[in-house]
């Protein structure tokens, strides 16, 4: 085991020193798939593969957002195991359109059929030749997604990728629309996106948009499929933006980890577009933060040439505001940054520069680009203290913190029971929470959502230093 | 014209009426529900013209309506049909989430990729209570292997040694168990040999062992119950010998997994009647109460679906009888109490016991009769676990609330049929490929702790041993039973019975409470409970009167949208 100081040195080497996992920072790659193929209209997902990972992943996604979430299965029994799943698929597909008549079935492998080697397009190919008569025989979706190569982040890009590969297509010349791939955020976030290209008057295909999917009202009668998500013409027209945007660094191009041979395959939606269509692509991190957040509002005024709405000019005026009143409750505490890589990076830089410590940006994925992604992103802010753990499982975190001694914590709801040990203060935000009410709701992009994260930080640590004071300051 | 709305209620019947200024009425809907039996018939046909042809054919089986008096054949645990989305999990959840899981001093490894670990990581809420602070608790750890593309195509069981070698220099635990996930079963990894390996290797008296409990391998979690039992018969019951504590009146509570809490309040009722609880399967355990549990004299089987197979192995085994009990509910929890009374005829125990049941029903029959006003006539539905559907009717009855339908996620057919029907249940492909251990009598220490002639005197007094007589005896005429329920049919049974309240799990809350109905979830309580034992009928009294009579699905409609919005001043 290493020493503090040795810790408090470097960079620590991928992944974590031990073989085994305890406490994991991440969850397997199907259920990002999940998640991102409920940003399709009228998708059903199905995973082919064992009932239980539809049930474990369904249950564990509801628990997040508070919303039904219908995934099917293939029901993999151990004769399917043996001679094939094909039998299976073809039933499976055959009763989800019976039953719920759905415009696109998303369907992501599991550790199971990817193990036995199903070879699922091939399957998809031979269903729709032989119902090519059949009205209104849905689009099929495939991603690959065995959960031993890369996490649930990985997952939901490979997702993003697969939806954009198999529908886009050229028939035309260059629209006036661009393309906004997002990365794992909340319906609330996908609504504030929106509402920026919307305020820029920009035309765009936004994906995947699980804002009413996974976030609907009360209804008076069910349906089956709920409305919303990007249509299949939307993603079919992607090809012909001009201009994609996507939202984050790192993306699915850690989904080789694990792998024993890198062939370099992997690429994300917006690399494809760019590959295939020549759509010009832009990559910036999440919106969080004045920095990361001028950043994609340029992004966003340059390749449409329009000015930034003075909407957002004054929300960033208010956020430095906010910045000048608060700083002084957030100036050097030490804080753990925690989740997915992407998220991690943009967490990192926002408190770099609210001066807030990073002192210990941990993930379960392994892309092995967070440490250069990091000291990229955030140049001059740059904490030299600060340990980067990929691959990190919350037991090894705590190990860490142990020496560390941060003020905060920073990530997702996982990471509780380390600061309860530890008797920090919590913030959390990503995925999952399901230990407070409105994950679905958390806004922390753009401007706008900054300034809620920033207020829900120096609150939390106010909250902190009252309950802990002997005194009981009630002006502070 | 000025139209005035009222509401008329008469026998459970509750209708919109309207009227107009010269007095004509005209009735707008049916709002609540009455259902008959004859309504009940619909359902059937209303959701099988939907399924495919062979769908269809399969899940007339499952749909049945109840004939208390012979009950009618069920089919039950048989696979789902692929794209119906099901309430079920798999072997693995059986095995490492519900049966060892709420174990807390036995450090459970995950063989596998990261996923299946992590989502069993204490979400079943079970609790537990180290006697010490010092005392072993594993249970807020996640192990796992953490499989990559490289430990699937040359093999994981290197790494699955590292990682018990890692999880006993961490902790020292006295047992490590490994459970494997599918893509373990399909490589060909054999985790058997490496807990007999690693248990020689690290040697220090500890205990390891390994399940096959390959996700495909079985219908739906059952199968890893059953996996789960042999394990436990084999790796840990009547490992220590010892009698401790009182030698009087020594009993197992086998299925019972202290979900909420419920394990704290059976445990507080025993300790209060002066009955000796050795172990409980497996809610707030250790291991040493597994290993010294064949020191009792009877064994209570509450989930029966479960943990029936080791209250059989250790009947062989030990000659321990066992009796099936229901403490949900104040009145069966009393039930289950004289019975324990009775099994061991002794007067003195007898009276203690019908002096905590008086003491403790003062009360449960206050806070029933605060909620009754409000619940009684009220109707259920439930559609949970393997026992849970039956157990839980015993407090909707208390409630005056009718169960309109019910049925199991991953029930055989003795747990609608009753155990007589076991002879006749056919072996199918997925029943045969979990292995079925061979227990024989234990040469030195098997004691019948009954003569024949006992346990022929207590039968005719009215006991029941090695028997559970199902769900559907329980459940009223014409009721519908319904097995292994589809996303669809919930849908359906939703649409045309709208229910006061509807009982299963979180998978389906949200699905149903965007209908305007209630869910209570019976898996994880809504956090709430315990609901066992009198204090936790107490607790679901409260529960269900504050769900089942809420009045938020009014707002469903903003009152511009409202039907009965009346744009003009009242008047009578």
């Amino acid at each position: 085991m290493q020493k503090a100081e040795s810790i408090k040195q470097k960079v620590m080497p991928s992944g974590d020193t031990f073989a085994s996992s305890c406490n994991a920072c991440k969850q397997c790659t199907p259920l990002g798939a999940c998640i991102a193929f409920k940003g399709l209209e009228g998708v059903l997902p199905m995973l082919h593969g064992s009932q239980g990972c539809a049930t474990y992943i369904r249950r564990y996604l509801i628990s997040h957002f508070r919303e039904p979430v219908d995934i099917a299965s293939s029901n993999f029994s151990e004769e399917t195991t043996i001679f094939g799943g094909n039998k299976n698929f073809n039933t499976g597909i055959d009763n989800i359109i019976t039953q719920y008549h759905p415009r696109v079935i998303a369907i992501a492998s599991t550790c199971l059929s990817e193990t036995i080697g199903e070879d699922v397009q091939r399957l998809i190919f031979e269903y729709q030749k032989t119902h090519n008569a059949m009205p209104d025989l849905p689009v099929m979706i495939f991603a690959s997604t065995p959960s031993y190569q890369g996490t649930h982040s990985e997952g939901f890009h490979e997702a993003v990728f697969a939806a954009v590969k198999t529908l886009a297509e050229s028939s035309g010349p260059v629209g006036d629309h661009i393309n906004l791939f997002s990365n794992m955020i909340s319906p609330e976030d996908i609504r504030h996106l929106k509402e920026i290209v919307e305020d820029f008057s920009i035309p765009v295909v936004l994906f995947p948009d699980y804002s009413d999917t996974l976030d609907n009202t009360s209804w008076d009668s069910y349906r089956r499929i709920p409305d919303g998500g990007t249509t299949v013409d939307e993603l079919k027209k992607s090809a012909q933006a001009y201009a994609s945007v996507e939202l984050g660094y790192i993306l699915n191009s850690g989904g080789m980890n694990g792998r024993i041979k890198d062939n370099g395959t992997k690429q994300s939606a917006g690399e494809f577009l760019k590959g295939k269509f020549d759509v010009p692509l832009v990559r910036t991190g999440l919106p969080i933060g004045i920095l990361e957040s001028d950043k994609f509002f340029e992004a966003l005024s340059s390749i449409s040439g329009k000015e930034i709405p003075m909407k957002y000019q004054r929300q960033r005026g208010r956020l430095v505001d906010l910045y000048i009143d608060g700083h002084k409750y957030v100036s050097d505490k030490r804080a753990v940054i925690y989740g997915e890589e992407d998220l991690v990076v943009a967490l990192a830089a926002f408190a770099a520069e609210i001066g807030i410590k990073p002192v210990l940006c941990a993930s379960g994925g392994e892309s092995g680009k967070l440490a250069g992604t990091l000291r990229e992103v955030l140049g001059s802010n740059y904490y030299e203290d600060m340990v980067v753990g990929q691959g990190m499982s919350f037991e090894r975190m705590e190990e860490v913190m142990q020496e560390l001694k941060p003020d905060l914590m920073i990530g997702n709801s996982k990471g509780y029971y380390i600061a309860r040990k530890m008797d920090i203060p919590i913030v959390r935000t990503g995925f999952p929470i399901h230990d407070r009410l409105g994950a679905q709701h958390a806004h922390v992009l753009g401007y706008e959502g900054t300034m809620i994260l920033f207020e829900q930080i120096v609150n939390t640590l106010l909250d902190d230093k009252q309950r802990k004071s002997p005194i009981g300051y009630k002006y502070m | 014209m000025l139209w005035i709305r009222y509401v008329c209620v008469q026998l459970n019947r509750a209708t919109v009426l309207w009227t107009n200024e010269k007095g004509d009425t005209t009735m707008i809907k049916e709002v609540n529900n009455s259902v008959s039996v004859d309504d009940l018939k619909k359902f059937k046909e209303e959701v099988l013209h939907k399924y495919p042809k062979k769908v269809a054919k399969k899940r007339d089986k499952a749909i049945l309506l109840n004939d208390p008096e012979t009950p009618p054949q069920i089919q039950a645990n048989v696979r789902t049909v692929p794209g119906i989305i099901t309430q079920r999990g798999c072997t693995y959840a059986g095995c490492k989430g519900v049966v060892l899981g709420p174990t807390r001093d036995i450090i459970n490894i995950t063989h596998g990729p990261i996923g299946c670990g992590f989502y069993s990581w204490l979400t079943r809420r079970n609790q537990t209570k180290p006697e010490t602070e010092t005392d072993e608790n594993f249970m807020m750890y996640c192990f796992s292997t953490d499989m990559q593309d490289s430990n699937i195509v040359f093999g994981g069981e290197e790494k699955l040694k590292q990682a018990i070698r890692e999880a006993y220099e961490l902790f020292h635990p006295k047992a490590i168990a490994i459970f494997s996930t599918c893509p373990v079963g399909l490589i060909g990894d054999d985790v058997h040999r490496v807990a007999r390996h690693m248990k020689e290797e690290i040697g220090d008296g500890i205990n390891i062992f390994g399940f096959s409990c390959e996700g495909y391998r079985g219908v739906s979690q059952s199968a890893g119950h059953h996996i789960a039992n042999n394990g436990l018969f084999k790796n840990l019951i009547g490992r220590d010998d010892e009698k401790r504590g009182d030698l009087k009146y020594r009993v197992n509570l086998l299925g019972e997994y202290n979900i909420g809490g419920d394990a704290f309040e059976l445990e507080r009722v025993f300790e209060k009647c002066g009955i000796n609880l050795i172990a409980t399967f497996s809610g707030n355990s250790t291991i040493q109460k597994f290993e010294n549990a064949h020191t009792a004299d009877l064994n209570m089987v509450m989930c029966h679906r479960s943990i029936n197979y080791v209250a059989e192995m250790m009947e062989t085994a030990f000659g321990i009888p066992w009796i099936k009990v229901q403490p949900i509910g104040a009145d069966s929890t009393a039930k289950m109490l004289r019975k324990i009374g009775q099994y061991f005829g002794d007067q003195e125990l007898i009276d203690k016991i019908e002096e905590v049941i008086a003491d403790e029903m003062v009360a449960v029959t206050a806070a029933r009769e605060k909620a009754l006003k409000k619940t009684n006539g009220k109707k259920a539905m439930l559609f949970v676990g393997g026992s849970r559907a039956h157990h839980y009717q015993n407090l909707f009855e208390e409630l005056g609330m009718t169960t309109l339908s019910a049925g199991y996620e991953f029930g055989h057919r003795d747990d609608y049929e009753g155990r007589v029907v076991i002879p006749t249940i056919q072996i199918d492909a997925d029943s045969r490929n979990i292995e079925e251990i061979t227990v024989t009598k234990d040469e030195t220490r098997y004691n019948p702790r009954k003569t024949e002639e006992e346990l022929k005197a207590l039968e005719a007094e009215g006991m029941e041993f090695n028997g559970y007589e199902g769900l559907m005896p329980q459940m009223a005429k014409g009721t519908l039973v319904i097995d292994d329920l589809s996303h669809y049919e919930m849908e359906k049974l939703i649409e045309l019975y709208k229910p006061d309240v509807f009982c299963a799990g979180i998978k389906e809350k949200f699905c149903v409470q965007k209908m305007g109905v209630p869910l209570k979830q019976l898996h994880s309580y809504d956090y709430g409970g315990p609901y066992a034992g009198f204090k936790g009928a107490i607790n679901f009294y409260e529960d269900i009167e504050m769900i089942a009579c809420t009045t938020i699905w009014k707002e469903l409609k903003a009152p511009w949208e409202s039907e009965t919005y009346v744009e003009a001043q009242y008047a009578y």
